[in-house]
C-alpha cells in the first residue's frame, strides 16, 4: 500500500517487534503505519523458498521466549498462530555414541544413566534449580525495568518492588540466579554433573549468539536466557512455528492489520523528522515525508540513536553509551536443502524420531571452548558448534515429500575477521560446516541439493542488525535490564519527545520474544493518555 | 486381550509400550514418547488411528430403512446411499442410549458403528420387519486417516477419494483390495475412515503407509484422539454421557437436547416418523431440558494468576481430564459440570466440554471452573464458547 496522510504512530521496521508494537498501538486506537525497508516482512525472522519447494529459515529458526500474553492480547490464534513442538535434542559424540533427550522423563533418566548413574537425579536437581531461577526472573520480562538514574517517586517504587521481589525469593534461588547471571555455564554445570556429554549438551545454550565460550563468565546468563521460554507451559521447551518464523511473521502481519494497522513494505526510512526535540514524522529515502507525533524505532540502538536521528540532538552520555554498546556478531547460518534425512548410524533403526528436535553438534565442553578460541583470535571455528534442526520433520510444508530442509546455526563466526573478509570466506565457512556434519552424519554431503551460507556480514547487510548481532546488542550483564540499551534510557523513551524504541536492543532483549515491543507499546499508550 | 487385524504393524510401531483396553482389544494409548507429536501429526500433516475395536452392525433387508427410522432418533431417510450420518438412539423417555455413525452403501444396506455392544437391543426391536442384523465387528477392520494431508495421501492411492464431500462414502480399491472410504472421523479435521475386510487389513495398511511416505503420516493413539475430539467438540460415551440402558438414575442420563444434539430434530414438525423417544424429545425441545451442552474456554489470566498466587508455575497440560468437574455461578451456586477438559495447543487455552443450566447457554456467559491447588479449592473464570473450538476450513472444503 502507499502510505498517505497523517498517522498517530509510525513504526520503523517490520520485524517481529515492529509488527507487534504496531499491532498493540493499532489495537489501542492509534492510526498506525508500519514501515519495512525490504519487500518481505519479518526482519531476521523470515522464511524464503531459496530452492524450488524448499523453505529456508534464513536467519532465526525456532521459538521459545515468545510471550504468551501477546498470543492472547493480539488474538494470534485467530490469525493462524501454530507453534509445533520440537520434541528432542540429539547430541552426537565423537565415538559414534550420543545423548538423546526427549519428552519422556523416565526415558531421559534411562538415557542419562547410560552415561552416568550419578547424573540421573543430578539432572532433575539441575532442572529444578534452573526452573526456580527462571520463574524468579520471568516477571521481569513482562514489566518495564526501573530507571536507576531517576529520583521520580514512581521509579523509586519500581526499585522497591524489585528489591521486595528479590527478598521474597529463597536464598538458594537468589544465589543460583547470581551465579548464572555473572558466572560461566561450565562452572555451574560442574557443580551438578560428571558426564561430559550431558554437560556439553547443556553448555551449548550458554554460547548462543554471544562472543563467549562455555568457560567465560557471562555464558551462564546466555544459558539462562535460552531456558527462559516455554512451549505450552513446558519450561525451556522450544517450538517451530508452522511455516517457520516467517510463518509467524505472516500471523503477526495479519493480526496487525486485523487490529487496524497499515503496513508498507519496500518503504525505506531515511530519518526521523524532529522539531525542537520533538518527533513530528519520518522522511523516506524516496524524499516523501509522513507526519506522526509518535515514531517508534524497532531497529537496534546504533541505528535508532545514531542513524535515524542526529546524535547531536542527543545527550553526549547516551551517544557515548550507544557507541560503547557491544554487538560483535559471532554467529552464522548454513542452511541446506537435502535429498533425504541425515544418517546417524547409532540411531539408524529409530527412523525420523531422533531428528524431530535439535541436533546439537558440540560433544564436549572443550570442543566448544576450542571453537571459541578460534574466534578470540579473529577467525571462524575450524570445528564449529552447530545447533541444527531438520525442520521438515516437524512441518512437512517446509520441503517436498521425502526431502528435507536443515537449518544450522553456526558458532563461532566473528563479524571481524583478522586476516580476511567474509565475501571471500563465505563458501569456505560453508565447507567447514559441511565437513563437520559429515563427521557426525556420514554421507551427509551426498544429500545436499542446495546450500545457503549466511555470514554475520550477510545478517547485517540484509536485516540491518549491527555487526550481525542476532540480539540487537550482546547479552552481557552491563547491557541488560537497567542498562539496555543505556542507563536512563531503558524504558523505551528517548530524549526526543514522541520518539520511542521497541527493538531487541531494549529490555528484555533479543530472540523472537516480542516483550520489548509489548512493553514499549504500553509506554507509548500511557504517555499519550497523560497528554490528552 | 485380543488384538486387531493391524496388530502386526501397530505392535512394532508402538515404542511406548502403552496400551489401553477397548471393547476387548489392545488399543494403543500412544505410539511415541511424545503423544503431543502424534497430536500435531493430526493437526498439521496426517495421523492414522486403528478403530477396528468399534462394534459394527450390518443392517439390511427390504425394511432396513423403515426399521432404522423407528429405532434411530435422527431421520435415516435423510441419509441417501453413498453417505454417512452421525446418529443416536434413545429410550422411551428420550434419554440417549448411545451415538454412532451410520453408513449407507446402498438403498437397502446400512452399517452402524457403536463404541459398546447393542446387538441384542436392536434385534429385540425387529418384530415382523424384514431386516437382518449381523455383527460384523470382527470381519471388518477400520482405520481413521485424519489431518490436512489425509486427502493428498489417499487420493494418491484412489483418486476418487479426493471428490468425497463431508460424510460421503464410496467403495474403491487400494491396489486391487476393496476398500470403503468415508469422509468421516473423530478429530474435527479433514479426515477419512477406511473399512476393509479383516483379511486385507495389513495390505491396506502397507499401501496407506507407502503413500504416506514423506507426508509425515504417523499412527496416533488414544490420548491424541481424545485431544482432537475435545477440540472438535465431539462427545464420548463414558466421559460426556452414559448409556441410559445401564444408568441407575435419571440424573445419570442425558437427553439429546442436553447433549447439544437438538439440531438433529430441527425439522421435526415435517418428520412423520414414529421413533423411540420422540414425544419426550419434543418436550425437551419445547423447554423441558434440564441443562445444555456448551464449550468453555478458561480465562488465561485468571488461570495464571490463580496458580501463580499459590506459588506454582501455571500448568498447561494437554492430556485430557475426563472427570466430572463442578461449575459455579458468580454467587457460588452450582451452574453445571464439565466432563472433558484439556489445555488445547492449537487454541492456546484450557477448554472444556460442559453441561450447564439453561440460563448460561448464551455465548460469552461466565462460569467458574473448580480446580484443586495444594489441596485447596479455587475457582477460575471461564467463558461459554462456540464449539467446535477448532474448526479448520479444510474440514468442510470440497
Amino acid at each position: 500500500m502507499t502510505p498517505q496522510g497523517e498517522y498517530d504512530a509510525i513504526v520503523i521496521g517490520g520485524g517481529h517487534n515492529g509488527l507487534i508494537n504496531g499491532a498493540y498501538l493499532a489495537k489501542a486506537g492509534f492510526r498506525t503505519l508500519i514501515l519495512e525497508r525490504r519487500d518481505v516482512l519479518g526482519g531476521a525472522a523470515i522464511t524464503e523458498e531459496l530452492h524450488p519447494g524448499f523453505q529456508f529459515t534464513t536467519f532465526s529458526y525456532a521459538l521459545s521466549q515468545f510471550r504468551p500474553q501477546i498470543v492472547h492480547e493480539l488474538q494470534l490464534v485467530k490469525y493462524g498462530f501454530m507453534p509445533l513442538l520440537m520434541e528432542s535434542q540429539l547430541t552426537p559424540m565423537e565415538n559414534g555414541d550420543y545423548l538423546l533427550l526427549g519428552q519422556d522423563e523416565q526415558e531421559n533418566i534411562t538415557e542419562i544413566r547410560r552415561h552416568s548413574k550419578h547424573d540421573a537425579d543430578a539432572f532433575e536437581q539441575f532442572s529444578y534449580d534452573v526452573a526456580r531461577v527462571v520463574e524468579a526472573i520471568r516477571p521481569l520480562l513482562d514489566s518495564i525495568p526501573p530507571d536507576i538514574t531517576s529520583s521520580d517517586p514512581e521509579e523509586l517504587m519500581r526499585m522497591a518492588a524489585l528489591a521486595q521481589h528479590v527478598r521474597s525469593l529463597p536464598p538458594r534461588v537468589v544465589h543460583n540466579g547470581m551465579r548464572l547471571l555473572t558466572g560461566s555455564i561450565s562452572d555451574f554445570l560442574d557443580d551438578y554433573f560428571e558426564s561430559e556429554i550431558l554437560k556439553a549438551s547443556i553448555a551449548a545454550a550458554g554460547i548462543i549468539g554471544s562472543k563467549v565460550g562455555p568457560k567465560s563468565q557471562g555464558s551462564g546468563l546466555v544459558m539462562l536466557y535460552m531456558s527462559i521460554g516455554e512451549h505450552d507451559g513446558d519450561q525451556g521447551a522450544w517450538a517451530f512455528h508452522k511455516g517457520g518464523n516467517g510463518g509467524l511473521m505472516q500471523v503477526l502481519a495479519r493480526a496487525a492489520e486485523g487490529h487496524g494497522a497499515e503496513i508498507a513494505t519496500g518503504t525505506s526510512v531515511s530519518h526521523v523528522i524532529t522539531n525542537n526535540g520533538v518527533a513530528t514524522g519520518v522522511a523516506l529515502d524516496d524524499g516523501r515525508e509522513l507526519k506522526s507525533n509518535v515514531v517508534v524505532s524497532s531497529l537496534d540502538p546504533r541505528r535508532t540513536f545514531l542513524q535515524l536521528v542526529e546524535p547531536r540532538e542527543l545527550p553526549t552520555e547516551l551517544v557515548d553509551s550507544v557507541n560503547r554498546m557491544r554487538f560483535q556478531g559471532t554467529s552464522a547460518k548454513v542452511n541446506f536443502a537435502l535429498d533425504g534425512l541425515p544418517h546417524f548410524p547409532a540411531l539408524a533403526d529409530r527412523g525420523e524420531e531422533p531428528f524431530r528436535g535439535f541436533l546439537n553438534v558440540g560433544p564436549t565442553i572443550d570442543y566448544l571452548e576450542r571453537a571459541f578460541d578460534d574466534a578470540k583470535y579473529g577467525w571462524y571455528s575450524q570445528h564449529p558448534y552447530l545447533d541444527a534442526c531438520v525442520q521438515s520433520t516437524i512441518d512437512r510444508d517446509m520441503a517436498p515429500p521425502g526431502k528435507h530442509v536443515m537449518s544450522n546455526f553456526v558458532q563461532y563466526a566473528p563479524y571481524e575477521l583478522k586476516d580476511g573478509d567474509w565475501d571471500t570466506e563465505r563458501e569456505n565457512l560453508g565447507d567447514t560446516v559441511q565437513t563437520t556434519l559429515e563427521r557426525f552424519f556420514p554421507g551427509f554431503g551426498e544429500l545436499v541439493l542446495h546450500r545457503e551460507v549466511v555470514t554475520p556480514l550477510d545478517i547485517e547487510r540484509t536485516t540491518g542488525l549491527t555487526e550481525g548481532n542476532i540480539y540487537g546488542g550482546e547479552f552481557l550483564a552491563p547491557q541488560m535490564f537497567f542498562f539496555r540499551p543505556a542507563p536512563g534510557w531503558n524504558q523505551y523513551r528517548t530524549p526526543i519527545s514522541g520518539y520511542y524504541q521497541c527493538g531487541s536492543g531494549t529490555h528484555p532483549g533479543g530472540c523472537v520474544m516480542g516483550a520489548p515491543a509489548r512493553l514499549a507499546a504500553s509506554q507509548v499508550i500511557g504517555d499519550r493518555k497523560q497528554k490528552s | 486381550m485380543r488384538t486387531t487385524p493391524f496388530y502386526d504393524r501397530t505392535s512394532v510401531l508402538n515404542k511406548s509400550g502403552l496400551w489401553e483396553h477397548w471393547a476387548g482389544y489392545l488399543n494403543a494409548k500412544q505410539y511415541h514418547f511424545s503423544e503431543k507429536q502424534e497430536y500435531f501429526a493430526v493437526r498439521n500433516s496426517a495421523g492414522v488411528y486403528d478403530t477396528s475395536p468399534l462394534y459394527k452392525y450390518r443392517i439390511y433387508g427390504q425394511d432396513a430403512e423403515k426399521f432404522l427410522s423407528g429405532v434411530l432418533a435422527r431421520d435415516v431417510t435423510k441419509c441417501r446411499s453413498g453417505n454417512a450420518q452421525y446418529t443416536i438412539w434413545c429410550d422411551d423417555n428420550g434419554f440417549v442410549i448411545e451415538d454412532g455413525m451410520l453408513f449407507r452403501p446402498s438403498e437397502s444396506e446400512f452399517m452402524l458403528t457403536a463404541a459398546e455392544p447393542n446387538l441384542a437391543y436392536f434385534q429385540s426391536l425387529i418384530g415382523r420387519a424384514s431386516v437382518q442384523i449381523d455383527d460384523v465387528s470382527q470381519e471388518i477392520a477400520s482405520l481413521a486417516v485424519q489431518g490436512p494431508r489425509s486427502q493428498t495421501i489417499l487420493s494418491a492411492i484412489a483418486s476418487e477419494v479426493g471428490e468425497l464431500r463431508p460424510f460421503g462414502l464410496i467403495e474403491t480399491k487400494f491396489g486391487g483390495v476393496p476398500v470403503s472410504v468415508s469422509r468421516t472421523g473423530f478429530t474435527g479435521d479433514l479426515g477419512y475412515e477406511l473399512w476393509v475386510d479383516a483379511a486385507d487389513a495389513l495390505d491396506v495398511w502397507d499401501t496407506l503407509f507407502d503413500a504416506g511416505e514423506g507426508h509425515g503420516l504417523a499412527p496416533f493413539g488414544e490420548t491424541a484422539l481424545i485431544m482432537t475430539r475435545i477440540e472438535a467438540g465431539l462427545l464420548l460415551i463414558g466421559a460426556d454421557f452414559g448409556s441410559s440402558r445401564y444408568a441407575w438414575t435419571d440424573g445419570a442420563r442425558s437427553t439429546p437436547v442436553e447433549l447439544g444434539l437438538g439440531w438433529m430434530f430441527r425439522d421435526l414438525e415435517n418428520d412423520q416418523r414414529s421413533f423411540i423417544g420422540r414425544d419426550a424429545i419434543q418436550r425437551d425441545l419445547d423447554g423441558a431440558a434440564r441443562r445444555r451442552l456448551v464449550g468453555l474456554t478458561l480465562d488465561w489470566e485468571a488461570w495464571d494468576a490463580t496458580y501463580k498466587g499459590m506459588g506454582h508455575v501455571p500448568p498447561k497440560d494437554h492430556t485430557p481430564l475426563l472427570d466430572e468437574i463442578p461449575l459455579f455461578d458468580k454467587k457460588g451456586n452450582r451452574a453445571g459440570f464439565a466432563t472433558s477438559f484439556m489445555y488445547s495447543p492449537v487454541m492456546q487455552n484450557h477448554i472444556a466440554i460442559a453441561q450447564v443450566d439453561p440460563e448460561f447457554v448464551a455465548l460469552g456467559s461466565e462460569i467458574d471452573y473448580e480446580v484443586t491447588i495444594d489441596h485447596e479449592l479455587h475457582y477460575i473464570k471461564s467463558v461459554v464458547t462456540k464449539m467446535p473450538f477448532y474448526d479448520p476450513p479444510q474440514r468442510t472444503e470440497t
